[in-house]
């Protein structure tokens, strides 16, 4: 099982070395570039492009009018923004200390059911998902980097999460949302243990991603913390690899350790021994609370997150097409490879506002309470393009997600031949393969 | 140079304080610490400063604060910003300055300026004790002092940093002082002149401000100088023209026998400097500069990285991130194109355009700012924390 498969070095981004009209990397503007010529209808899997009707001239000049757009909102950050991130963290740290004090009573029982409990888990499950996505995301993106304050700087954020903020921005920032799609490049597509798009390739493992599914989203904080430690890489290549790489993810894997042990410590130790200390008998139920709202934000993140790339009419995108890729080629991408989730105001703060992924995509460094503004603007420019926004209420989305990933776990149709056959061959070929390797 | 001290307790003690029972002995001490590691534990992956904070940000071991109480006009451009300090506050020395940290518009921005209070907690001092205050004259396009002259609200919080510069009195006091002053260059004499204005035998005070109303603290002075302390003279520019030193033989004859404390506009500093210089006097002359460098955007320049000690010239259409690369600095990385924040680096001093939008940085020194190297270019040397 390969969790996350070989990473690039971001040297060989071929739009930064080799194609550079002045010396200016192309991405940074839409300025001072040439155009590529026009793509294909068809993309090599025969599924159709859906930029293919785009001439290079329109899709530069959606790389202006972003821009432009861009500029406007970034010009127009001030105290309004300051005021609404300093009130979400207030809020949260409150809602924390709160629901905590209340666990302190969880095992009081009132008519034959315990109200506390109930409430403190609540409470901090809530506490939690906000903690994960409307602040440590948006935060550890830079969102509020403006603000000059060192408190709230992507720099120096840290988590309330399994994985260390330093190997979360890497594989998230980094590689995620700069090669968002790209199969091959991309890992957040299936995250390696997942099948969520017909061009990526099936093999018999995929049989069980229902399962691995699940899993996944139940323990979702671990996973993540495997996925940006690259510890599928690195049992599967172990063998290869040099002393320096594996001192390298041995750093990094102690690192995931220690925060892990932190994060248990606070959530399976002190905090049920402080309850215990109250002597009301709780230290059982505040240990399950904690165990439950860690399950509830695991569930939570993991749902809002298959929202983003996985639903049906999402686009991937093959290697080839990003070489040189010009900055309007660049927002193209993103559009086509994000999905939204429609909604209340809550749900987009629960959310993280990655409910407006598609926003988010375009313009990750935005500060987060911006994308609803920029929706409408941005869903009319996708729309007077006849490009395809991608969304619907968040049931809808991931139920489209679930399907998929019963669906994808079989191979493709193809012509001629039933999906049975296909995974009959294949097994039948792993198999053979294996006994091989044994005698 | 050794200084008097007003409301500082001893130089000595003006470390920070360390932590309650670090360094403890005994079972008391190890009772504390355990303590301390379980409420950390509680905490993670905040510390407990972070939720104590919320309660109250201006208590003893929380990161200097204050909370501006008074704000109460000078001149028509220039207020006196009375602030109560958290409870880390170290005090300090007449002729000092501060740096505040105010948000304005969402953003953090720092400057420093001289702390001009009476600090012997006395009815006369006219503000609280334990309070410390700062006076500030609105300048042209200043983002900070504009908006203290004119929107500044009692009850802001700002952040603090301690006390410092050595733009003060020596003790005990010379006999025969000479202040030399312009604008809002009579703050930190004020803070003298409050404080210490008793301790020296004979003192004369040269001001210049353009008009009769633009006199910070006027009447204080007139005050001053009316009961005999102070022999003041105001050199009014609209009335007598910019101040020529050579007038100074007859507004004060004998300043060649004293001891001279100047602050003020940068060309009166470097007029004033060559004139005593001149005079060899240069010893006798003691100078606070607020804006040591102007930094003025431009295209390229250098950019020194200071921990590996190099130094490269960068146009203004590199990356810092390529010129650095370029030059075998280890440059932390990622996405090269402003959406990661892996490249972030602190820059100490210097300008820098962004490349998406062409928009300038000025980071001056004493300002140190985290800037994402690769998208941004310099206009004017940088100095990196690298």
């Amino acid at each position: 099982m390969t969790l996350a498969p070989e990473r690039t070095a971001p040297q060989t981004i071929p739009a930064h070395a080799s194609t550079k009209p002045n010396g200016i990397n192309p991405r940074l503007s839409v300025t001072s570039l040439t155009p590529r010529p026009q793509r294909p209808a068809l993309k090599k899997s025969g599924r159709p492009n859906p930029a293919a009707h785009l001439t290079p001239e329109q899709i530069e000049g959606i790389g202006v009018e972003l821009d432009a757009l861009r500029k406007e909102v970034m010009d127009s950050r001030g105290e309004r923004d300051a005021a609404y991130i300093r009130t979400v963290i207030k809020t949260q740290r409150y809602l924390e200390m709160g629901s905590r004090a209340v666990l302190l009573f969880s095992g009081v029982k009132v008519k034959g059911f315990r109200p506390a409990w109930w409430i403190g888990t609540a409470g901090l499950s809530v506490a939690k998902i906000l903690e994960n996505m409307e602040i440590g995301h948006n935060v550890m993106h830079g969102q509020w980097d403006w603000m000059r304050d060192p408190k709230i700087h992507s720099t120096a954020w840290e988590w309330d999460n399994a994985s260390p903020s330093t190997q979360w921005k890497h594989s998230h920032n980094e590689i995620h949302h700069t090669f968002t799609n790209v199969l091959g490049r991309d890992n957040d597509l299936g995250y390696g243990i997942l099948r969520v798009d017909e061009d990526q390739r099936w093999s018999p493992f995929f049989l069980f991603q229902p399962i691995w599914h699940v899993g996944n989203a139940l323990l979702f904080e671990y996973s993540i913390a495997a996925y940006d430690l690259e510890l599928g890489g690195y049992l599967a290549k172990r063998k290869r690899m040099s002393e320096e790489e594996k001192a390298k993810f041995r750093a990094d894997a102690a690192e995931v350790v220690a925060k892990i042990k932190r994060q248990a410590t606070k959530d399976y130790v002190v905090h049920p021994a402080l309850a215990a200390a109250t002597f009301t008998g709780s230290a059982r139920h505040t240990l399950t609370a904690n165990v439950v709202a860690n399950l509830v934000r695991n569930v939570w993140t993991n749902t809002v997150i298959i929202c983003g790339h996985f639903p049906p009419g999402i686009a991937t995108f093959e290697k080839t097409t990003i070489e040189g890729e010009t900055r309007g080629e660049w927002y193209l991408r993103q559009m086509l490879g994000s999905g939204n989730i429609s909604g209340s105001k809550a749900m987009h703060v629960m959310s993280g506002n990655l409910s407006h992924q598609i926003e988010h995509h375009l313009f990750p460094d935005m500060p987060s309470n911006r994308y609803a503004e920029i929706a409408p603007q941005i869903r009319d420019l996708m729309e007077r393009h006849d490009l395809p926004y991608v969304t619907g209420s968040l049931p809808k989305q991931a139920a489209s997600v679930y399907w998929k990933v019963v669906e994808l776990s079989l191979p493709n149709k193809v012509e001629g031949r039933r999906r049975r056959d296909i995974v009959r061959l294949s097994l039948k070929k792993a198999w053979k393969k294996k006994s091989l390797g044994r005698f | 140079m050794s200084a008097p001290t007003v409301d500082r307790p001893s130089r000595e003690a003006g470390m920070p304080r360390a932590r309650l029972g670090a360094h403890a002995p005994g079972p008391i001490g190890g009772v504390v610490r355990s303590a301390r590691r379980v409420v950390e534990a509680l905490a993670t992956p905040l510390v407990p400063g972070d939720y104590l904070d919320l309660v109250d940000p201006l208590r003893a071991g929380a990161d200097l604060r204050g909370r501006i109480i008074d704000v109460r006009p000078e001149t028509s451009d220039a207020v006196t910003i009375v602030i109560r300090p958290g409870r880390g506050w170290l005090g300090h020395v007449p002729g000092q300055y501060i740096r505040i940290g105010i948000d304005i518009d969402g953003v953090r921005q720092w400057r420093a300026y001289s702390l001009t209070h009476r600090a012997d907690g006395s009815p006369a001092a006219g503000i609280p004790a334990g309070c410390i205050a700062i006076t500030t004259k609105a300048i042209p396009d200043g983002v900070v002092s504009n908006h203290l002259v004119r929107r500044a609200r009692p009850g802001t919080l700002v952040m603090l940093d301690q006390a410092t510069g050595d733009f003060c009195l020596p003790t005990p006091a010379p006999e025969k002082v000479l202040f030399l002053t312009a604008g809002s260059g009579i703050t930190p004499v004020m803070g003298m002149l409050r404080n210490h204005l008793g301790e020296i035998a004979d003192a004369a005070h040269v001001h210049c401000a353009p008009t009769a109303s633009d006199v910070i603290f006027a009447d204080e002075l007139h005050g001053f100088a009316d009961s005999g302390r102070l022999a003041l003279t105001l050199n009014l520019d609209d009335e007598h023209g910019v101040l020529d030193l050579a007038r100074l033989d007859t507004l004060v004859p004998d300043w060649r026998e004293r001891e001279t404390w100047l602050c003020g506009p940068t060309g009166l500093l470097d007029a004033a400097e060559a004139h005593w210089a001149a005079a060899g006097l240069a010893q006798a002359l003691h100078t606070e500069r607020f804006r040591p460098s102007i930094i003025e955007p431009g295209e390229g320049g250098t950019v020194t990285f200071s921990a590996s000690g190099r130094t490269v010239e960068a146009d203004g259409g590199t990356p810092i991130l390529d010129a650095g690369e370029a030059a075998g600095v280890l440059m932390p990385s990622g996405c090269r194109m402003g959406i990661c924040f892996g490249c972030v680096v602190t820059m100490r001093e210097g300008a820098i355009r962004d490349l998406r939008t062409g928009d300038i940085t000025v980071v001056e020194p004493g300002d140190e700012l985290p800037v994402q190297t690769c998208v941004n270019a310099v206009a004017g040397a940088c100095d990196l924390d690298l």
